[in-house]
């Protein structure tokens, strides 16, 4: 291995375009780049929110969308869901949802009834989904990661450096605490 | 009086300081060899993409060409590199490039494994004299017995323009091949 290697960066910086919990001027940044349909960014999702309780204030997390299209049929829908939900301002609700409904990704009544819970203009959302409304922000989140070193799902960034590590609880903590010396 | 040494196919000698940098010399010549480097001409091969059909390295002159050695088929993740270069492939074809994926695994698990995973570039089984190919490209562990996760961008004259060694067990993605693309003449 060589002593001299460093994990790639992130080529979009994390920015207002950005979905992103804690506050803006956190001292650790947690980023990932999810597949909505990845059984491996479904584990992720209760560590990521272990992570997130542990680390409480000191911790920003940000996702932005990597489908693996190819594997997964559901993940662009799903991926456009979320950012739909987003334009109503319900982006997180919707992520979560989509993770903890995993095997039901594309049972449109399923999710149509969790957005007339949320009171979001469910029509309006379903509408945006089928003409792609969304597409182009999904598109530019997976070019980023293209360009970023992503090399599958989930792909941590913390502190702006690709993770290569275990997406473990522990291992997850300790990074981000290393980063911020 | 330093001592002189003749360099074989050198035209002149060359020096060497002190017994320790012969000691040096002698420990690099003993590892095996690393990964060519940027300006080194791809060598030449001929492998296996299915029991009856094989591809060559020259076969894609004219076009640019990815070649990723990695260790073996079947890692256990959703978006192994293979699949990931699968799934990122239209961003290689913008420069119009041609991707070939190369292990010392038999072809029939290449086959099978293509499949699971909807590979759209050829995975060329360096079986056969084992891992010799990768060894051309100074990407093979012999210990292990697996080629490792070497990266070429081989432009259409068939000059390696960069290279990539990732370290063990971490899969390098798209980044540096896509910025060596963008690179090429």
């Amino acid at each position: 291995m060589s002593q001299n290697y460093k994990p790639p960066r992130l080529t979009l910086p994390v920015g207002k375009r950005d979905h992103a919990q804690g506050k803006e001027d956190a001292p650790l940044v947690l980023l990932e780049y999810g597949d909505y349909q990845c059984p491996y960014c479904g584990a992720a999702y209760p560590i990521v929110k272990k992570v997130q309780k542990e680390l409480g204030p000191r911790l920003r997390f940000v996702f932005r969308n990597f489908p693996i299209t190819n594997s997964h049929p559901q993940a662009q829908w799903a991926a456009e869901t979320a950012e739909a939900a987003a334009a109503q301002g319900r982006f997180w609700e919707m992520h979560d949802y989509l993770y903890e409904n995993q095997p039901s990704l594309g049972d449109e009544g399923l999710f149509a009834k969790y957005e007339k819970k949320l009171g979001l203009d469910a029509t309006r959302l379903v509408r945006e989904v089928a003409q792609h409304a969304h597409s182009a922000r999904v598109q530019e989140d997976y070019m980023s990661g293209v360009r970023s070193g992503v090399n599958g799902t989930p792909t941590f960034f913390i502190g702006g450096a690709r993770y290569d590590g275990y997406p473990g609880f522990g291992p997850l903590v300790s990074a981000l605490e290393e980063a911020e010396k | 009086m330093l001592p002189r040494r003749q360099g074989v196919g050198h035209g002149r000698g060359f020096y060497i300081r002190s017994v320790l940098d012969a000691s040096v010399s002698r420990a690099v010549s003993n590892r095996s060899p690393s990964i060519l480097k940027p300006g080194s001409r791809a060598p030449e091969f001929t492998l296996k993409s299915t029991p009856d059909q094989t591809v060559s390295l020259r076969d894609f002159r004219g076009t640019p060409v990815v070649i990723a050695f990695y260790p073996a088929d079947w890692s256990p993740v959703c978006s192994d590199q293979m699949g990931l270069y699968a799934q990122v492939m239209p961003e290689f074809k913008n420069f119009g490039a041609e991707v070939l994926g190369i292990s010392v695994d038999g072809i029939w698990s290449h086959l099978a494994f293509a499949k699971d995973r909807k590979l759209n570039f050829p995975l060329l089984s360096d079986f056969e004299p084992k891992g010799a190919v990768s060894m051309k490209y100074g990407a093979y562990k012999a210990r292990i017995g697996e080629s490792t996760r070497a990266l070429f961008v081989v432009d259409k004259r068939g000059v390696i323009t960069w290279s990539m060694l990732s370290p063990n067990g971490i899969n390098p993605g798209a980044d540096g091949i896509l910025s060596a693309l963008e690179k090429l003449k």
